[in-house]
C-alpha cells in the first residue's frame, strides 16, 4: 500500500496502481479516450492527463503507476484546459456530424466534449474526407471518423492474433487502416468485429441492416419471422442500462412481437439440432476412422479464418451448418411447407451477437433454394437494441411472452452455446448418453468452463479415454491448429470460438464489452442452463418430432442436404 | 583560452581510418584500466564526475548505468544515439568522422561496467561518411581485440553493430530508436517501463549519446573528481557547441561549461557577419527557445538552460540577425516538427497543423486577440501534454518567444487587415 493525495484527500491505495484505477477506488473519474480494459496501454490520446506535483509536464493517469506521497489533482483549471483543448484538437479532424452518425448517445468523444462543456471549438476543420469501406456485409469503416486511438488494431493483433489494422503513415497523416489494402476485404479479415465493440467513435461500426429489415415488417405480402440467438437473452438488458443477465429474455421476445414480427423463434431451438448432428458426426468419425480431430463450425469468424489461413486442413472442419443457418434453411422448407407458404414469401431475421454472421448469411453456400438466401438479414445485438428505441418501445416495462414454436422449445445445453466452452459441454452431455448409454451423473463439465484461453478436458466414451480442447480467440485457436498440423494434436474434439468468451463477448454485443462484463453474462448464461427443466439436446421433445416428421435421421439424406455445408479455401473475402 | 580541448583533442591529428594512430595517441589506455577495476568502481568514478548526458536531456549518467547493471536477464544492450536529427546540431557528426574510436571506447567501458552484452550504434541515415568511418573503425577494433569474444583477455564479451536510420527526425528519441532498430515503424513507447527495464526486444537497455559515451575514457584516465572541477558545480566537464546562423566562423567548438553565449558567439565565432546586428538566438536547436540579444551574458549550464523548460543540452547556438522575421522564423519551426512528428499522441499530431495555421495569422497580419490567446494555451498544452521530447519539446522555442518578444506579437494584432 502506498499513501497518495487525490484532490486534497489523502488516502491508501495498493502499491503499482494506476494513478486512473487509484481514482476510481475513491470516487474520481478521469475521463479517457485510448484507455479500454484488457487491452495494451496505448496512452496516445492524452485526454486523461492529471496533475502531479514536482512533474512539470502533464501525466496520464492510465500510464502511471502511483508512488508513495504523490500528490494529485485530476480536475484543476490547468488539467481541464489541456483536456478541453486536445477534445478540441480531435474535433477538427473529425467529421463530427453527430445527429446524422450512428454513434449518436453512445459515443464516448460526444460524452466527452459534453463532459467537457465544448460549445464551441477555436480550431477550424482540418479534417480531408477520405472514402468509406462499405465493400463487405459486415463491418462499415469510416475513417473520417476515427481518433486514432489505436484500440481496434490492439485487438485485432494481440487480442485475435489477427493483425489485419495497423497504424499507417505519420504525422498529421496518421490513418488506422486495413494494413495493405484500401478495404477490409483486401486482407484477412475475418469480420468477427471484435474493433467495432471497441472503437469509442463511429469510425468501425457494424453494417447497419435494421433499415431492410423494417423495409420487410413493413411489407404486408411478407412472412417475417426472427430467430434469437442463445447469447442475446444475456446481453440484452444492458442495451437499456440494465445488468447483463437471463431475466430480459421473456420482454425480448415481447418486442420482436411489438416490432411486427409474424412469429418469434429460438435459436436455440436449432442449436439442439446443432449438437444432435454434430456429436453423431463426430462419433462417425471416430467409428469409421474419419478426420480428427474434429473441429467445430458455428462460429463464421473462425471458418473465414480457417478458409483463409489453413485452406489444406478444411476436412477437419465439422460439416454442419451454425444453428442460425440450420434455422434458416429449415425455415424456407420444413416451416414453409408446414405453413403453407412460398419460401419467396418467407424473411428470415436473426438476431445475433455478431458480426461475421451477416457475412456468413450472405454466403452461395446458403442457399437453399437458388437465389435465395435462407437468412434474409442479421441484426446485431446493439442494431436489435436501436429498432427498439426508435420504435418507441419502452422495453423495461413490457410483459413477459414466449418464443413460438415448434422453433421454441429448447434446452440448457443450447442455451451454454453462447459461452465459450459451451459447445463442447452439450456435445458431451449428448455423446456421452448415447455411447455410454445410460444417464450421466453429473452434467457439469466444469474443466471447459471460464476465460482461460485453452482449456482441456478427458471424457470417457465406450470405455475408452477422448481428449478434448476448448479455444477462444483465434489466437488460441491458431495454437491449437497448428497442432494439429504438425501431427501432434492429442485431441479428438476442438470447440473454437473467435471471439473472447464465445458469443457473449461478440463483436455484436453491447458497448462496454470488457473481461469483467464476458464473466457476467457467462455467469448468467450458466444459471439460465441450471432452470432449465430441460438440459440436454437430445431431450428436446420438438428435436425428435422434427427427425420423425422431417429430418428422419440424423446425417441422413434431408440433414446432408438442409443442415450441412462443405468449405473451400479462400484468399480474400470479397 | 575560452575553448578546452578534450574530446577534439585529437581532431586533425589522427587519421580517423587508422586505429593505430589512435593508440599511439593515447587510446584504449582507459579501455585496459577499466578491465581492471571493479565495476562498481567505475560507475562510482561516473558518479563522483557528475557527467550529464549530452543528447538532449542531461539525466545524470551513472544512475542509467546503474539501472541497467541492476537488472536480471540473459541479454543486455548498449545503444549509442548518433541520430543527430536536429536542425543546427552537427557535433556528433564531427566526433564520428574526427576521433571515431572516441566513442567506441567509451562504449565498451559503459558495457563491460553495466553488464552489457551487445550495443549498436545508430547514425543518421545522411551521414554517409561518418557511417563508413564507423563501419572501419568496429571492424578494427574487433580485429585488434578491443571488441568480441574475451576482450583483451579480461573475458568479457561485448560486439557493437553499426546500423543507420530511417531519415525521421523523431527516431532519434530513445524508444523510437529502439523500435526502429526491431524494425519497426519508429513511433515512440509510453513510459514507463523505461529502456533500462524493458528496451530492446523487451530487454534491459542503456541508451546514451555519442559524446556521452566519448567522456568516459577521460573520466577513467584523470578520475571522476578531477573530471568533477572542469567547468561549473552543476554541469562538468565540457561541452562540443555546434555554431551556426549569422555567424562568422561556423562549426563544432569544445568549451567548459560556465562560458557565455557571448563568449563564444563574439569570442569564437567572430561576431555577425557583415556588422549587421543579432537579433536573436536559438539555444539547442530548432526545439530550443529564442532568446534576445541582451540575454547573451547567459551561461552554458544545464540548470540555467531548465529555466527554459528546455532540454538545451545538444549545444546547438544558432544566431539570426536583424533581417529575420520571428513568425517566419516560428513557421519555419512549426512546419519541421509538424512534418517530423510521428503521429501518435493527440496533442503533437493533431496540434501542429493548428499551431502553422495561427502563425500563419499573425505573419500576414490577420490576427486577433483571440488568436494569441488560442495559440498560447495551445503551445502550452502540447508542450504539457504530449507523449514524447517532440511535442514536448516542439512549442518551446515558440513559448519563449511569447515571452521575449511578446511586444511583436501585439504589434501584428494592431497592424491586422490595415497594411
Ligand atoms: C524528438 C527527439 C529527438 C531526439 N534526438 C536525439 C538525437 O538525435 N541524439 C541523441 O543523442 N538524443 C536524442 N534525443 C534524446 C534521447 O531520447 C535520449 O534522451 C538520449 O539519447 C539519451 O542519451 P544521453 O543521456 O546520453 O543524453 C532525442 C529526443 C527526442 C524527444
Ligand atoms: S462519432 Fe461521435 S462525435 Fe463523431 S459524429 Fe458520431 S456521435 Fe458525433
Ligand atoms: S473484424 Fe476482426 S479480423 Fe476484421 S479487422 Fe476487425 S478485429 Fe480484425
Ligand atoms: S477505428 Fe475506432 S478504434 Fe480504431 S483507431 Fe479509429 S477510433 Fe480508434
Ligand atoms: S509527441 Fe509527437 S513525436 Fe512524440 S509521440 Fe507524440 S506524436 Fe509522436
Ligand atoms: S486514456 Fe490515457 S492517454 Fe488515452
Amino acid at each position: 500500500m502506498v499513501k497518495i493525495k487525490i484532490n486534497n484527500k489523502e488516502v491508501n491505495v495498493k502499491t503499482n496502481t494506476t494513478i486512473l484505477d487509484a481514482a476510481k477506488e475513491n470516487g474520481i473519474d478521469v475521463p479517457t479516450l485510448c484507455y479500454y480494459p484488457d487491452l495494451h496501454i496505448n496512452s496516445d490520446c492524452r485526454i486523461c492527463s492529471v496533475e502531479v506535483e514536482g512533474s512539470k509536464n502533464l501525466l496520464t493517469a492510465c500510464s502511471t503507476p502511483v508512488k508513495e506521497g504523490m500528490v494529485i489533482r485530476t480536475n484543476s483549471s490547468k488539467v481541464l484546459n489541456a483536456r478541453k483543448t486536445i477534445t478540441e484538437l480531435i474535433l477538427a479532424n473529425h467529421d463530427t456530424n453527430c445527429t446524422a452518425c450512428v454513434k449518436n448517445m453512445k459515443c464516448e468523444l460526444q460524452s466527452l466534449a459534453n463532459q467537457l462543456g465544448i460549445d464551441e471549438n477555436r480550431f477550424p476543420s482540418v479534417l480531408k474526407q477520405q472514402d468509406v469501406d462499405d465493400q463487405n456485409p459486415s463491418i462499415y469503416r469510416n475513417p473520417n471518423r476515427c481518433i486514432k486511438c489505436g484500440r481496434c488494431v490492439d485487438v485485432c493483433k494481440d487480442v485475435e492474433g489477427t493483425h489485419v489494422l495497423e497504424t499507417m503513415f505519420r504525422g498529421h497523416d496518421v490513418q488506422v487502416t486495413p494494413k495493405y489494402g484500401k478495404f477490409l476485404s483486401d486482407e484477412d479479415c475475418t469480420f468477427c468485429g471484435q474493433c467495432s465493440s471497441v472503437c469509442p467513435v463511429a469510425a468501425i461500426t457494424e453494417k447497419d441492416d435494421s433499415i431492410r429489415v423494417l423495409d420487410a415488417l413493413n411489407n404486408p405480402d411478407i412472412h417475417v419471422i426472427v430467430q434469437v440467438a442463445p447469447s442475446i437473452r444475456v446481453s440484452i438488458g444492458e442495451e437499456f442500462g440494465e445488468l447483463s443477465g437471463g431475466e430480459w429474455t421473456g420482454k425480448l421476445v415481447t418486442a420482436l412481437r411489438s416490432l411486427g414480427f409474424d412469429k418469434v423463434f429460438d435459436t436455440d431451438f436449432t442449436a439442439d439440432l446443432t449438437i444432435i448432428e454434430e456429436g453423431h458426426e463426430l462419433l462417425h468419425r471416430v467409428q469409421t476412422g474419419g478426420k480428427l480431430p474434429m473441429m467445430t463450425s458455428c462460429c463464421p469468424g473462425w471458418i473465414n479464418y480457417a478458409e483463409q489461413k489453413y485452406p489444406e486442413m478444411l476436412e477437419h472442419l465439422s460439416t454442419c451448418k451454425s444453428p442460425q443457418q440450420m434455422f434458416g434453411s429449415l425455415a424456407k422448407t420444413y416451416y414453409a411447407q408446414s405453413e403453407k407458404l412460398d419460401p419467396k414469401n418467407v424473411y428470415v431475421v436473426s438476431i445475433m451477437p455478431c458480426t461475421a454472421k451477416k457475412y456468413e448469411a450472405a454466403r452461395e453456400e446458403m442457399q437453399v433454394h437458388e437465389n435465395i438466401p435462407d437468412v434474409d438479414a442479421v441484426l446485431t445485438t446493439r442494431e436489435l437494441g436501436k429498432m427498439i428505441r426508435q420504435m418507441g418501445i419502452n422495453f423495461k416495462e413490457l410483459p413477459n411472452d414466449e418464443f413460438d414454436n415448434p422453433f421454441g422449445i429448447t434446452t440448457g445445453a443450447a442455451a451454454i452455446f453462447g459461452a465459450t466452452g459451451g459447445v463442447m459441454e452439450a456435445a458431451l452431455r449428448t455423446v456421452s448418453e448415447v455411447v455410454n448409454k445410460e444417464p450421466l451423473e453429473s452434467l457439469d463439465f466444469k474443466d471447459v468452463r471460464g476465460m482461460q484461453g485453452i482449456k482441456e478436458a478427458e471424457v470417457e466414451l465406450g470405455g475408452a479415454k477422448v481428449r478434448v480442447a476448448v479455444a477462444h480467440t483465434l489466437k488460441h485457436a491458431k495454437q491449437l491448429t497448428d497442432q494439429i498440423k504438425e501431427g501432434t494434436s492429442p485431441y479428438a474434439f476442438i470447440e473454437v470460438m473467435t471471439c473472447p468468451g464465445g458469443c457473449i463477448g461478440g463483436g455484436g454485443q453491447p458497448y462496454g464489452t470488457t473481461n469483467e462484463k464476458r464473466q457476467e453474462r457467462i455467469n448468467a448464461t450458466y444459471q439460465l442452463d441450471s432452470e432449465m427443466p430441460l438440459r440436454k439436446s437430445h431431450e428436446n421433445p420438438y428435436i425428435t418430432e422434427i427427425y420423425e416428421k422431417f429430418l428422419k435421421e440424423p446425417l441422413g439424406e434431408l440433414s446432408h442436404t438442409y443442415l450441412h455445408t462443405h468449405y473451400k479455401p479462400r484468399g480474400k473475402l470479397k | 583560452m575560452l575553448e578546452k580541448k578534450m574530446l577534439t583533442k585529437r581532431f586533425g591529428i589522427v587519421n580517423p581510418l587508422s586505429i593505430k594512430d589512435y593508440i599511439d595517441n593515447g587510446g584504449y589506455i582507459s579501455l585496459r584500466k577499466a578491465l581492471t577495476m571493479e565495476k562498481i568502481t567505475i560507475i562510482d568514478e561516473i558518479e563522483n564526475s557528475k557527467l550529464r548526458g549530452r543528447g538532449g536531456a542531461g539525466f545524470p549518467v551513472h544512475i542509467k548505468m546503474l539501472s541497467l547493471a541492476k537488472e536480471v536477464s540473459d541479454v543486455k544492450y548498449l545503444v549509442n544515439n548518433a541520430d543527430e536529427g536536429e536542425p543546427g546540431n552537427f557535433k556528433d557528426r564531427a566526433l564520428l568522422e574526427n576521433d571515431p574510436h572516441l566513442t567506441i571506447e567509451g562504449m565498451i567501458i559503459s558495457a563491460y561496467a553495466s553488464g552489457a552484452t551487445k550495443g549498436y550504434i545508430y547514425i543518421r541515415g545522411e551521414y554517409n561518411r561518418a557511417i563508413s568511418i564507423m563501419k572501419w573503425a568496429v571492424d578494427q577494433a574487433r580485429d585488434m581485440g578491443y571488441l568480441g569474444e574475451n576482450i583483451l583477455d579480461s573475458g568479457f564479451d561485448f560486439d557493437i553493430e553499426v546500423r543507420t536510420g530511417a531519415g525521421a527526425y523523431v527516431v532519434g528519441e530513445e524508444f523510437a530508436l529502439l523500435e526502429s532498430i526491431e524494425g519497426k515503424a519508429g513511433r515512440t513507447r509510453v513510459k514507463p517501463p523505461f529502456p533500462t527495464e524493458r528496451g530492446l526486444f523487451g530487454k534491459p537497455t542503456l541508451i546514451n549519446n555519442v559524446e556521452t559515451f566519448c567522456n568516459l575514457p577521460f573520466i577513467i584516465e584523470m578520475s571522476g573528481k578531477s573530471f568533477a572541477k572542469i567547468g561549473t558545480p552543476s554541469s562538468t566537464g565540457t561541452k562540443l557547441i555546434s555554431l551556426s546562423g549569422n555567424i562568422n566562423n561556423p562549426g563544432v567548438y569544445e568549451v567548459p561549461f560556465g562560458v557565455t553565449l557571448r563568449d563564444v558567439i563574439d569570442t569564437l565565432g567572430g561576431g555577425v557577419p557583415e556588422s549587421r546586428k543579432l537579433k536573436m538566438v536559438q539555444l539547442g536547436g530548432a526545439c530550443g527557445p529564442i532568446i534576445p540579444e541582451f540575454m547573451l551574458d547567459l551561461k552554458i549550464d544545464y540548470d540555467r538552460f531548465e529555466d527554459f523548460e528546455s532540454k538545451t543540452g545538444a549545444g546547438a547556438i544558432i544566431v539570426m540577425d536583424d533581417r529575420h522575421n520571428l513568425f517566419e522564423v516560428l513557421l519555419r519551426i512549426v512546419e519541421f516538427f509538424g512534418h517530423e512528428s510521428c503521429g501518435k499522441c493527440t496533442p503533437c499530431r493533431e496540434g501542429h497543423i493548428q499551431l502553422e495555421y495561427l502563425v500563419k495569422k499573425f505573419l500576414y497580419n490577420e490576427s486577433t486577440p483571440k488568436d494569441l490567446f488560442s495559440l498560447e494555451s495551445l503551445a502550452r498544452v502540447m508542450h504539457q501534454t504530449s507523449l514524447c521530447g517532440l511535442g514536448q519539446s516542439s512549442p518551446i522555442s515558440l513559448i519563449s518567444t511569447l515571452g521575449y518578444f511578446r511586444d511583436e506579437y501585439h504589434n501584428r494584432i494592431e497592424f491586422a487587415g490595415k497594411e
